[in-house]
């Protein structure tokens, strides 16, 4: 092993496998030695008899539906509403200088905190859970756009300028595909967070969801299902990580090229 | 028109402001210079001159302090499709194949499908790109990246071609046959060009004038005629007149060379 050497993708793959092995044994090993009390943490063979009767018995499914709903929602009208501002943020200064100051105030705001606000001003509705999540990444996905824009190469612009690119051009033909694959990326980090502001949401005043079962079952001491529920997002942000990835890499290929 | 100069800059000047209340760079004293239509003139001095500079004032990427810039009467304000530059960074947009590319500044002006692509295909074949149409440029060498660059410019019909060092980063076989693309190009096209670079050999091999600059605060220090007939072969640079014009040109260029390393 030397710092930076590449490793075969077998050994990738293997070395990631082993990792959960460990940590499933090391889990098995604290609850069927007794070591934890069953209260505490149930063990995985619980975990799993638990998730099967939640997703067989008692419509699991549908919460699951719900959640991601709230999920995909609640990003899609962030980035509809981020993805414009922030080029229009990074291209133009004066625009800049006007929102920038704000826009990083807000963003350090947490969205979990807008809550109660937003039970008040929204009911617990489903309108209540997309703002939070809305709230949540708008800012984020602003920023961060804006600063990719912001940092588009010079030489590029200029040379789009001799070519005798106007304005509207250096925006459409320059500044947006030059930063297409870095605000995908952006968008690939919040859709990330996004999940975090669902649960949160979904913890208060909310009668479906995956979050809701989660609460539900701390009542019930049901610690096998909050560990189900817990994994279940988990796998979900896993395989929406890994679709986002492969989509940018098709849509982006020229950068891998 | 009867008067045949196409480029007349009339005491151009560029100061830099100083910065954190630092003391302002004069990079350009005030500088004329006439160049006429299809003229080809080299622009040839040490790093830190102010000949870029003058160039990117041409090009409209930067603003005179003192002077004006006129292209066949029309006084330079900003970047124009009729000034076709060529940088020495390679500036091919990543995200488009070579042929989009090249149909760049012609999608820009509005130019009918069809005779876009005819223009774009004819202008891969004179730079000897054919079968890379379909490629990014992530996937060519640096030369074939500059002469997607060239073509890029070339294919956009502008008045006049600028190039900063367009041959600085590669290396120098690759160099010695770019130089003759582009001169070949040049011969058969005929179009006014600009050349800036530090490599004396380079800027006698391909202009028909040689413009050179002192060091910072630049200003044009001489300009030599360059007798050479065309077309040129590059076996003209073991001529004993290329010897002649390198040994004057080396002389002038040597002094500023020195004031340069020296103040920096």
């Amino acid at each position: 092993m030397h710092p930076l050497e590449p490793i075969s993708p077998r050994s990738r793959v293997l070395l990631g496998i082993l990792f959960f092995v460990l940590f499933i044994a090391g889990w098995s090993f604290a609850t069927f030695g007794g070591f934890v009390s069953k209260t505490f943490l149930a063990d995985p063979l619980t975990m799993l008899q638990d998730g099967w009767l939640l997703l067989t018995k008692q419509g699991f499914l549908w919460d699951i539906a719900i959640t991601v709903w709230r999920v995909v929602g609640g990003f899609i009208l962030a980035s509809l509403v981020a993805v414009p501002l922030g080029i229009a943020m990074g291209a133009y200064k004066p625009i800049e200088a006007l929102l920038e100051p704000f826009v990083s105030f807000a963003r350090y705001l947490p969205a979990s905190a807008f809550v109660p606000l937003l039970i008040l001003w929204a009911g617990i509705g489903e309108t209540q859970k997309l703002l939070v999540i809305f709230i949540g990444a708008v800012f984020q996905i602003i920023l961060m756009v804006a600063v990719s824009v912001s940092a588009t190469r010079r030489d590029l612009v200029e040379a789009a300028y001799t070519l005798g690119a106007g304005d509207n051009g250096i925006v459409r033909r320059v500044l947006i595909p030059a930063n297409a694959p870095d605000v995908a990326e952006t968008l690939r980090l919040v859709l990330g967070w996004a999940w975090t502001y669902v649960i949160v949401a979904e913890l208060i005043g909310a009668s479906s969801g995956i979050g809701y079962m989660i609460i539900n079952s701390q009542a019930l001491l049901a610690t096998g299902q909050i560990i189900f529920g817990i994994i279940v997002i988990g796998v979900i942000g896993l395989i929406s990580d890994f679709a986002f990835k492969s989509l940018n890499r098709w849509l982006f290929a020229w950068r891998l090229a | 028109m009867p008067d045949n100069s196409e480029l007349v800059m009339k005491g151009v000047s560029r100061i830099f402001p100083g910065v954190r209340g630092g003391q302002p760079t004069e990079a350009l004293r005030p500088t004329d210079l006439t160049i006429e239509r299809n003229d080809f003139v080299s622009i040839l001095g040490p790093s830190g001159c102010g000949k870029s500079t003058l160039l990117r004032i041409v090009a409209g990427l930067d603003r005179p302090t003192t002077g004006t810039v006129t292209l066949e009467g029309q006084v330079i304000r900003g970047p124009g499709a009729d000034r076709g530059m060529v940088f020495q960074s390679y500036t091919l947009f990543p995200w488009l194949t070579i042929r989009d590319n090249v149909a760049f500044g012609l999608r820009e002006k509005g130019v009918p499908e069809r005779q876009k692509w005819e223009i774009v295909d004819s202008y891969i074949d004179k730079v000897g790109l054919r079968g890379f149409e379909n490629h990014w440029p992530k996937q060519l060498s640096g030369g074939m990246q500059q002469r997607t660059a060239i073509a890029r410019a070339i294919a956009n019909n502008p008045k006049i071609l600028l190039l900063d060092e367009p041959f600085g980063a590669l290396d120098n076989q690759t160099r010695g046959l770019m130089q003759e693309l582009l001169l070949g190009i040049w011969e058969r096209e005929q179009k006014t060009v600009i050349f800036v670079t530090h490599d004396i050999e380079e800027a006698i091999f391909m202009a028909s004038r040689v413009v050179t600059m002192t060091a910072r605060p630049g200003r044009i220090k001489s300009i030599t005629q360059v007798p050479l007939p065309h077309p040129r072969h590059y076996t003209v640079k073991a001529s004993p007149e290329f010897s002649e014009l390198r040994l004057k040109l080396t002389e002038e260029i040597r002094g500023e060379a020195i004031e340069a390393a020296t103040h920096g």
